[in-house]
């Protein structure tokens, strides 16, 4: 951003200095940079100026003598001379907030804002002694909930517009507006069409006064108690920059940070009142192990006999039989530690950190990748993705705000999604068809205007009803046509890149590079010698473990009963194993089936860093201390490697950074003070620097915080980088990929409609259900069919029916929605009550259903 | 997000209104400028403006019912509350305070049994309040729907009240809400056609062009 050189800037005068500023600007942010700043309210950076509040007056002139403007709308000009403090400017900033200060309650004492309050400081800063008004204030019913999740007291607006405004621009649900315009002039919903933004928590944070509160943090902390760290929002994988907050040892607010990159300071409400998962009372604090008297039973017991039990588990199987599933939830650390336990203690290749969820490792690694700000600016985005504003919120938010400018969104999707109003074409496919979709939507038209701009293609599994291998073949498509393209990869769960990064993938280590031959001296040097014939991933493994092959299963972080879109293959791989060992924050469907349940830390608990989808790393902030005894996953791996006689070697976080460093290719150089050097964190593999290549590196891919380095550090990592390639054997080449060809598309049933089963933000999984304020906004556990598909069938909308797979019989209530197209069912994955991975057969193209009245 | 598409929720505009809406909304190259003229179509048919008028009209020019409803609240005269067919409205302006408005304010009270800003039991009149009607010169003035009566007297009052209590004033004081009893419809072909801001290339076609 601050790349471009001063030269082409406009001189001006602010408060006697002449300075260069950047053609544009405007007048609030110039002064702001050169050192005055301007009281403001209404002004946000990343939203429209509207120039509302006034606060901002400020004498300009450009020629024909100074004179009052607002400026939050002014833009600089040639010549222009600003003074933010003369006589008259300090008179109508005391004005303004006199007036603003008129109908306020001044309630400060019991404002959930006093303390970080712009009024309150800016009162203190700009405003005058005394207020002239003495009659009665005005009065509202305060407060009022405009949604499960926010309150407003409307007495202490000062109708700024930035929440209204930000519903509007940003999250594009105007439910709430101005209403009563005038003397009565206030913020409101219509009634009863609530604020159901998955976005609102956003206008509690920017609210300039305490007339938007959060349910979740309400009456809960003064500001000046609060303490805080900057860290990552894990909740999936977009990875929002945020502030953890906490009070005598409990959270009690995120707040987003606002990065260039990623998040421009939004989050979505379930990421930002995620914390409330944290404090659950529900949390695993203690071990448990299956009593031996009662096998239904599972017992609280201590470390050592949990550890010991646990490790008699992994002792008693081989490395083929053993498998570990789960890690994306993890710090890469974490996820670090237990890839090497897996291959160098347990012997096994068999490790998968994705739950069936579409996207094979080395496909995801050896596509060129795209940034979220690449998607952004693009002249096309092409969507083959599950639903967006579902799974990756704040993503989401970036892709429609970019599909207001010049980005042109082009969507494929067997049922429409959040984004599909604001894509310029959006084209439908019966499921099992998406390949040939595809490639007939390549190979004409909008592919010709595709290939003849930047076109960064957005891939994730569009519906967990169809097979995987539909995606793949898919994106082997948009390669073949579209080959100047950039993916970015969809993946939902928290650090699934971080895990696949660092080798929770079968058949692939860490830093991107294959378990095969190709690699043995590399990692024999760093690891000792591993086994190298490939292991399988999750939905192998559970077959395997479903026909008696496997002994041992090792969940970390993972529920295959309520994530893997298949049930029945769960229910007999849990049936068929001998041991489970579970490494988990809750209780979960699954930890409840395990013989041996470890306790671990969450989200704010532990240090380390974290990956997003765009592969850009950054810190994670450590705030309280979890409940009970629980520990770090790398240290319940270490003991577990101890009590297996073996030894991992890892001692610390920052030890285990450092091991990542030397051992991960993609992550060579990636040193701990260019982490924390900057809050937009850093993209790997960083550009090469040992081979000067002046045009790549100026090259604007390169990473802004790669760019500040300083020279000295860039020179410090270059001998580190050299030093590292002296004594170990050539770094092994990146993994590849190639693409499946097109297999026929299924045969239509006529009989039959095809699901289409995505997940809902809201959802039935842990961080919606052991989070108090969300748990109840997970709705909708219905199945969606077309109005004239249902009259077809003589069922009525809202009544109760079967719905019959070739798996099961599950009875469902059924709407009638006319989004959704001809031929197609669609329904939430997971939600509560209801379960789609009962319906579906993995080993199916297609989730053929049929419905029956009851 | 507002009111989920139900195929049996029924529709607030009546066919021909519905029908009328869909022509109003087709003469605006933006849907959304169909706003103000559909709030008003609403409040001829109701009488005033209603939560489903507001929501059915949201879904017509794509906007929400909040957006629609914060539209609608900042006009004086779209009314969100139910009104009587008769809205009186008293102006209490200086000409018209020195002429007897309290007065007359005083006596409508008592003439109808409600006090102002309420309507009457029977559902024919709203007494309202008013800032000037720019009519000084013939104070005390009032409006009924918005229609001058001028120099009112007390006997002037309880006359209009009977006359329209018995219809006798049908021919010039519709239904509150009636905006036009002719309405004029102009076929596709010869509409003004107006094309979307940001399509507009040219100057606008009455400015004299250079070279002309
Ligand atoms: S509620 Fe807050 S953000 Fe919204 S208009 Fe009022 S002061 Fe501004
Ligand atoms: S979009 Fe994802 S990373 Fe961002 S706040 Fe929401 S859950 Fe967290
Ligand atoms: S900040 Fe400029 S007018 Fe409000």
């Amino acid at each position: 951003m601050s790349n471009e050189t001063a030269s082409e800037g406009v001189m001006v005068t602010i408060n006697g200095m002449e300075i260069s500023v950047q053609p544009g600007d405007l007048v609030i942010d110039a002064a702001e940079r050169a050192g005055a700043h301007i009281p403001r309210f209404c002004y946000h950076p990343r939203m429209s100026s509207v120039g509302v509040c006034r606060q901002c007056l400020v004498d300009i002139d450009t020629g024909r003598g100074p004179g009052l403007q607002p400026s939050c709308m002014v833009p600089v000009s040639e010549g222009m001379v600003v003074d933010t403090e003369s006589e008259g400017v300090k008179r109508v900033q005391e004005g303004i907030l006199e007036l603003l200060l008129i109908n306020h309650p001044l309630d400060c004492p019991v404002c959930d804002k006093g303390g970080e309050c712009p009024l309150q400081d800016q009162t203190l800063t700009f405003g005058p002694v005394e207020s002239r008004f003495i009659e009665e204030k005005r009065h509202y019913e305060k407060p009022i909930a405009i949604s499960d999740l926010v309150y407003l007291d409307r007495e202490r607006c000062v109708l700024c517009d930035r929440c209204t405004r930000f519903a509007r621009e940003v999250a594009g649900d105007p439910l709430i507006h101005f209403m009563q315009r005038g003397n009565q002039t206030q913020v409101l919903t219509f009634p009863d069409d609530p604020f159901n933004s998955y976005f609102s928590g956003n206008t509690v944070q920017i609210c300039p006064v305490g007339a938007l509160t959060a349910k979740p943090y309400r009456f809960r902390a003064r500001p000046w108690d609060l303490s805080e760290v900057e860290s990552t929002c894990t909740t999936c994988s977009v990875g929002c920059r945020i502030n953890v907050q906490s009070s005598r040892g409990e959270l009690l607010r995120y707040q987003g940070v606002d990065i260039d990159s990623v998040n421009h300071g939004w989050l979505c409400d379930k990421g930002r009142f995620g914390f409330e998962a944290v404090n659950s009372d529900e949390r695993l604090g203690t071990p448990f192990v299956r009593s031996d008297s009662n096998p239904d039973e599972l017992v609280g017991t201590d470390w050592n006999t949990a550890l010991e039990a646990a490790a008699s588990a992994l002792k008693a199987a081989s490395g083929s039989s053993v498998g570990v599933i789960g890690g994306a939830r993890l710090s890469n650390e974490n996820a670090y530690a237990w890839s090497k336990f897996a291959r160098t203690v347990l012997s096994t290749d068999n490790v998968d950190a994705q739950l069936g969820d579409g996207l094979c490792a080395e496909m995801v690694m050896s596509l060129p990748r795209a940034t979220i700000d690449d998607a952004a600016t693009a002249d096309h985005v092409l969507l083959l993705a599950p639903d967006l504003k579902e799974e990756l919120p704040v993503l989401y938010l970036r892709l429609r705000g970019a599909s207001q400018g010049s980005t042109k969104l082009i969507e494929l999707a067997p049922a429409p999604t959040g984004l599909t109003r604001y894509t310029s074409a959006a084209h439908g496919y019966r499921p099992g068809e998406m390949g040939q979709a595809l490639d007939e939507l390549l190979g004409g038209a909008t592919g010709d205007a595709m290939r003849s701009g930047r076109t960064v293609v957005v891939i994730g599994r569009p519906s967990l009803a169809d097979s995987p291998g539909e995606v793949e073949a898919a994106v082997g498509v948009a390669q073949r046509l579209l080959p100047e393209a950039t993916f970015l990869p969809a993946l939902r769960r928290g650090n699934v890149l971080g895990a696949l990064d660092m080798g929770l993938a079968p058949g692939v280590l860490p830093g991107r590079i294959a378990n095969d031959g190709s690699s043995q001296a590399w990692i024999d040097t760093h690891w000792g010698s591993i086994p190298t014939e490939r292991g399988m991933d999750t939905i192998a493994m559970l077959e395997a473990a479903a026909s008696g092959r496997l002994h041992t299963l090792l969940l970390i972080g993972a529920d295959p009963l309520a994530d893997v879109p298949d049930r029945d293959l769960v229910e007999r791989a849990f049936a068929g194993v001998a041991k489970i060992v579970a490494v988990d924050t809750f209780a979960t469907a699954s930890v409840k089936r395990a013989d041996v349940v470890l306790p671990t830390t969450a989200f704010a608990e532990s240090g380390g860093t974290t990956t997003n989808l765009e592969g850009r790393i950054s810190t994670l902030g450590r705030m309280v201390t979890g409940p009970g005894t629980v520990r770090d996953d790398w240290t319940i791996a270490a003991e577990l490697a101890w009590r297996l006689d073996a030894d991992l070697g890892l001692e610390s976080l920052p030890g285990i950074w450092a091991e990542i460093e030397a051992v991960a290719p993609s992550h060579a150089r990636c040193s701990p003070s260019m982490l924390s050097a900057d809050s937009e964190g850093v993209l790997v593999p960083l550009p090469v620097v040992a081979v000067p290549e002046p045009d790549e590196i100026a090259d604007d891919d390169a990473d802004t915080s790669e760019a500040d380095t300083s020279e000295a550090e860039v020179d410090e990592e270059q001998a580190e980088g050299a030093a590292a390639v002296v004594e170990a054997p050539s770094v092994p080449a990146s993994v590849s990929w190639s693409a499946p060809a097109l297999v026929d598309p299924p045969a239509v049933d006529g009989y039959a409609l095809r699901l289409v089963a995505r997940r809902r933000l809201y959802d039935a999984a842990v961080h919606t259900s052991q989070a108090s304020s969300l748990a109840a906004l997970a709705d909708d556990s219905t199945l969606r069919v077309h109005p004239a598909e249902l009259g077809s069938l003589g069922v009525e909308s809202g009544s109760r029916i079967n719905v019959t797979t070739a798996r099961a019989t599950i009875v469902l209530q059924v709407t009638a929605d006319e989004s959704v197209p001809r031929g197609v069912a669609s329904m939430g994955f997971n939600q509560p009550g209801i379960s789609a991975a009962e319906l579906i057969d993995h080993r199916e193209p297609v989730t053929e259903i049929r419905i029956e009245t009851r | 997000m507002a009111a989920q598409s139900d195929e049996t929720q029924m529709s607030f505009f009546t066919t021909e209104n519905r029908r009328l809406a869909d022509v109003i909304v087709a003469r605006y190259p933006k849907r959304r400028s169909a706003t103000i003229p559909l709030l008003h179509l609403a409040q001829e048919q109701h009488g005033w403006i209603c939560d489903d008028a507001m929501i059915e009209i949201a879904d017509l020019v794509d906007a929400t019912p909040a957006e629609v409803k914060g539209t609608g609240t900042f006009y004086e005269m779209f009314k969100f509350h139910p009104v009587g067919k008769y809205v009186v409205n008293i102006c209490g302006t200086m000409s018209c305070k020195l002429m007897g408005a309290d007065e007359l304010m005083n006596h409508a009270e008592q003439k109808l049994g409600v006090a102002v800003g309420e309507t009457t039991e029977d559902g024919l009149f709203t007494l309202e309040h008013a800032e000037c009607q720019a009519a000084c010169t013939e104070a005390p003035t009032l409006q009924v729907n918005y229609r001058h009566e001028y120099r009112v007297t007390t006997d002037d009052f309880d006359r209009l009240v009977d006359d329209l209590t018995a219809g006798r004033r049908d021919g010039d004081i519709p239904a509150h809400g009636t905006l036009a009893r002719i309405r004029q419809e102009i076929p596709a072909n010869r509409a003004v056609g107006a094309v979307p801001p940001e399509e507009v290339d040219g100057p606008p076609a009455w400015l004299p062009q250079e070279g002309a």
